[in-house]
């Protein structure tokens, strides 16, 4: 599932850099996890692996219980930083199954300076 | 093999509900335009829901070879097929909907807290240096920091 939403990302890559926009992608998965990750589906944006939860935890994104063995992981959530590091628009889906299309980010890339 | 013995509707409708509900996870939730309203599965779901309904009929019929079994294994057959579609619509608008509010997350317009994590090649990288360092030779106009729930 997660993959279907990141499929989208590295399609759009070339849209994204062509307008200055760095996708990053972080999850509770080692840096292993995320290497066979980035290799079987070939993505070549950066993963990010917080597996202590911490920057999760800050961003206040924890979703308790819902890994493997009961373990915390984040729930889905997108942002997009301007380079001042300020947060210009952010997406906290409601549903699982619904998810921010690259096509909304390019839109949203335009408030940016 | 006879085909006015075997309640194929029935049958048929029983096996679209299944895959119906298997192709969403499979096949649909890959593109967008079928994964952020599931109106693909509600489609193959309606064409299974009529085929069932077929089937139920026919199952009552009064020319069925076995009419108590006849009667029993339709009523059966539908009502897996409803529970089926009833699944589904719980995983979706239920199940899906069991997200944590995140009241705490940045909102616009804070500044994004800042972080160093390693990357999958176990290098540290910070979010500084994510918004600094360039994109074709060019400062970054912005970085979209997307969370996800893991490979797992």
């Amino acid at each position: 599932m997660c993959n279907s939403e990141l499929r989208g990302i590295e399609k759009s890559l070339a849209r994204l850099s062509e307008v200055g926009i760095r996708p990053v992608a972080i999850s509770v998965d080692a840096p292993d996890v995320s290497r066979n990750l980035a290799q079987n589906q070939g993505y070549t944006f950066p993963l990010l692996s917080d597996q202590n939860v911490e920057v999760i935890r800050r961003y206040d994104l924890v979703h308790a219980g819902a890994g493997e063995n009961g373990h915390d992981i984040a729930r889905p959530a997108e942002f997009l930083l301007d380079s001042t590091g300020t947060v210009r628009w952010i997406n906290l889906t409601e549903n699982y199954w619904i998810r921010a299309r690259p096509e909304q980010v390019l839109e949203v890339s335009k408030v940016l300076k | 093999m006879n085909l006015r013995r075997i309640n194929w509707p029935l049958w048929v409708g029983l096996l679209l509900t299944v895959a119906a509900f298997m192709s969403f996870f499979f096949i649909f939730v890959r593109f967008p335009i079928t994964r952020d309203f599931p109106w693909a599965n509600f489609v193959l779901f309606a064409i299974a829901a009529v085929l069932l309904f077929i089937g139920l009929r026919r199952g009552f019929a009064p020319d069925r070879p076995h009419p108590t079994r006849s009667k029993i294994v339709s009523v059966l057959v539908t009502v897996v097929g409803v529970l089926v579609i009833g699944l589904f619509a719980f995983a979706y608008f239920v199940g899906g909907r069991m997200l944590p509010a995140s009241k705490g997350a940045p909102q616009v317009g804070q500044r994004a807290p800042e972080f160093t994590l390693p990357d999958s090649t176990g290098k540290q990288v910070s979010l500084n240096e994510l918004m600094t360092s360039p994109i074709n030779g060019k400062a970054p106009r912005g970085v979209l920091l997307i969370f996800y729930r893991g490979y797992w």
